[in-house]
């Protein structure tokens, strides 16, 4: 197997690309925006994704979805994120559904087809603090009759206010800061003494404090193993983190495009500006700093579908990498668009707001860095 | 089992017999490097019996075609042999400009005269190459070079001077690049190949900062170089130089330096501990180095299958060459005042600091940095301007 799309995928690629521009794209997300949606994405268009089949990517085929992996959720990733699209796509149909693959054949049976019929949208209540770290988990679920009661507060929660159903990580044993003694529940919305409270993020899309007041689930609502939940919440992450990293390059590579048009367009001292060789340089490294990051979220995806040993290291890096290089796609995208890059009306901007949300999900650049770190013994 | 994998299971098998235990171990120092050539010492009988049994079964050059002394693998078995021998930790068996840099330009270029005199001998490693191209004054703009073939009829009389020639004084041909028409600057060089016991070549090394001296100054003073030892057309060398610098590119972002996928951090971890603003940059190395592997490792399939822009190793050589001098700029702030050890016998002769500042050409030869830069930026991003 080469480190580049096979011809299936690349077909992928062909039907999602033109869908998204269509559909899609940076006026759509604009459209949200205007309107003050309060959603934060748009109901229909998450049909048409279930339409194509998209929604149900990762789901295996006996359970009605396309059994497909993460190079080809990584392309739809990218698309979404070249056209800056409001989709809850990566949430629910990529690391929701890695963390249902561990759960019980009534669960999967439960929510596998609301998600690939698009009816069902799932949010990810998994951090407390500020900053992404998983094992912190300090959400009380003590044993209540049948069940767990759920108490404790969660940030960060994107698409909460609508989901439908929340995987909710809590701590059954140990310490905050901990692996072990972590349990993940899903927990419908509706349920009492749930409450969530939603605001826009910088990027224009919704993202919600989540507050478990004593909320009563059955025992059949864990995900995988009490206290183990630290298994699924990986399988999850992963999955949760390397599409994040298509999706930053998707957007680094847009925010590239659109900047490289620029100088070939925007005339300066009686020259187009794309003649500077100041211009010229950091445009070539700022391409090999894309590309770079496209290789190393290719080789983790492939990893991880080829259940390679280490692939968890590689979602790792290619977290860190995607993050160091779409950053630097926005901000010389900002800079070389000079002080049309600073308006509202061009879209070089909202790339460089998207970059900033989709830097902090699932950890950013900082957080992958040490974990590398870490997990190379120092 | 496919094809591929029945190969590669024979491939782990063969090179499980076959590669002497020594020709296993990690390369510690230039000996253990084997350049091949008629002069050529070898370190260990085992270094000789690997390059011996290599040749025979083409594979110091396993993707050239069989009549060449090549094993005619495809890009496919080449990688899958590749793998095998990198798991096993197996040596190369033979570091060779024939096979990274002649060899493709003959491949292309050569009649078929050349290739069946030429392409077996570096095959088996029996002729060790140099490369005549920079002048004093013909850097970066090489297409200015004046070393001068003038027409004799059926040779041409070399006069003139290259520089950086890497290993002139021990390689036993040189391929140069000289011009043959001072009336037309690109299409006026020619690509010739001669012996450099030929009377008039005379080298003299080079002392770099790191102490030693891998390049040379080699001089030609009235050489005589037959008709025939011209590869390609008279005139259109600079096609056959720009072909192979595609190569000598793609061969330099191929071997990426000095690190694999190992974590450098983890020898440094006593180091890095005490020092958390290091620590955090040794991180933020790994994750650079581990995408440029993945980088590079696309950029291979992607090459041997046709999908690559014909430019882009360029910029391979400048991610891969800025890469490199970081590593050793990390692995001098860990090694802290040992690293400066220059002569002693425990720093094997200072080999950490003069390895480091040997990095520091890696951005300049081959191409510098800034004019890989420029040739992405016209070649592949197709920016306006001359």
């Amino acid at each position: 197997m080469g480190l580049y799309h096979t011809e299936d995928q690349t077909m992928l690629k062909d039907s999602v690309a033109p869908f998204l521009a269509e559909n899609g794209s940076v006026k759509h997300l604009r459209a949200l925006r205007d309107n003050k949606d309060p959603v934060g994405f748009a109901r229909d268009l998450w049909s048409q994704f279930a339409e194509m089949g998209l929604n149900g990517i990762l789901i295996p085929e006996a359970e009605g979805g396309l059994g497909l992996g993460h190079v080809e959720a990584g392309i739809v990733l990218e698309e979404i994120g070249k056209n800056l699209t409001p989709s809850p796509f990566l949430t629910t149909a990529v690391a929701a559904v890695e963390a249902l693959k561990a759960a019980s054949a009534d669960l999967r049976g439960q929510w596998f087809p609301k998600i690939a019929s698009g009816e069902a949208v799932i949010g990810l209540a998994l951090e407390e603090g500020k900053k992404h770290n998983p094992a912190a988990t300090a959400l009380k679920a003590e044993r209540s009759g049948n069940g767990f009661k759920l108490s404790g507060t969660k940030t960060f929660v994107v698409h909460g206010h609508v989901a439908d159903m929340l995987l909710v990580s809590a701590r059954t044993a140990g310490a905050p800061g901990e692996e072990a003694g972590i349990t993940l529940f899903a927990v419908p919305r509706e349920a009492a003494g749930l409450t969530a409270e939603a605001d826009r993020l910088v990027d224009s899309s919704m993202s919600a404090r989540v507050t478990l007041d004593g909320v009563q689930v059955d025992a059949d609502a864990v995900i995988g193993e009490v206290d183990a939940g630290w298994e699924p919440l990986t399988r999850l992450l992963n999955a949760g983190r390397l599409g994040a990293s298509a999706e930053l390059v998707g957007v680094g590579t847009g925010a590239m495009d659109m900047t490289f048009t620029y100088l070939k367009q925007r005339k300066q001292f009686g020259k187009l500006i794309g003649e500077f060789q100041a211009l010229q340089h950091r445009a070539a490294h700022l391409y090999g700093e894309m590309e770079g990051a496209r290789s190393i979220v290719l080789k983790a995806q492939q990893m991880l579908d080829n259940g390679d040993p280490r692939g968890e290291m590689f979602v790792s890096a290619a977290k860190a990498k995607a993050a160091k290089s779409t950053n630097l796609a926005v901000r010389e995208g900002v800079q070389m668009h000079g002080g049309m890059g600073m308006t509202d009306a061009y879209d070089i901007g909202l790339y460089m707001k998207r970059d900033r949300a989709l830097n902090e999900v699932f950890g950013d650049l900082y957080f992958h860095a040490d974990k590398l770190a870490k997990m190379n013994g120092y | 089992m496919t094809d591929l994998e029945t190969f590669r299971t024979e491939t782990r098998a063969w090179l499980e017999a076959n590669c002497p235990a020594e020709m296993r171990q990690p390369v510690k120092g230039d000996d253990d490097i084997c350049w091949g050539g008629r002069n050529w010492v070898f370190s260990s009988p085992a270094q000789k019996q690997w390059l011996e049994v290599m040749a025979a079964k083409g594979w110091t050059v396993p993707d050239w075609p069989e009549a060449y002394g090549g094993g005619g693998l495809s890009p496919e078995e080449t990688k899958a042999l590749r793998q095998e021998m990198a798991k096993l930790g197996c040596r190369s068996p033979l570091n060779s400009f024939g096979i990274w840099m002649l060899g493709p330009a003959l491949l292309k270029f050569g009649t078929e005269e050349q290739k069946k005199h030429y392409l077996p001998q570096i095959a088996r490693g029996e002729i060790r190459w140099c490369q005549g191209y920079s002048e004093p004054g013909s850097g970066s703009d090489l297409v200015s070079l004046q070393t001068f073939g003038e027409d004799k009829g059926d040779h041409w009389v070399v006069n003139g001077q290259k520089i950086w020639t890497s290993y002139a004084d021990k390689a036993d041909w040189i391929f140069c690049l000289v011009r043959t028409n001072k009336e037309d600057k690109y299409n006026g060089i020619s690509f010739l190949l001669f012996d450099m016991t030929t009377p008039g070549v005379s080298t003299k090394p080079i002392l770099l900062i790191s102490g030693a001296s891998p390049f040379c100054e080699t001089f030609f003073d009235n050489v005589v170089v037959p008709k025939h030892q011209i590869v390609g057309e008279l005139n259109r060398g600079w096609d056959v130089a720009k072909y192979l610098l595609a190569h000598e590119r793609e061969m330099i972002s191929g071997m990426g330096g000095d690190g694999g996928m190992a974590s450098l951090g983890s020898f440094y971890a006593d180091v890095l501990e005490d020092n958390p603003v290091l620590r955090a940059e040794m991180a933020m190395f790994e994750v650079e180095n581990l995408a440029y592997r993945a980088h590079s490792e696309r950029f291979m399939d992607e090459w041997k299958t046709g999908r690559a822009h014909p430019a882009y190793s360029n910029l391979m050589k400048y991610v891969g060459t800025e890469l490199n001098k970081k590593r050793h700029e990390i692995i001098m702030a860990a090694g802290g005042s040992d690293a400066l050890e220059w002569e002693s016998a425990r720093t094997n002769g200072g080999a950490r600091p003069r390895a480091w500042l040997r990095t520091k050409a890696n951005s300049i030869e081959g191409g510098t940095s800034e004019v890989m830069l420029n040739v992405v930026s016209k070649r592949i991003l197709e920016m306006p301007g001359a």
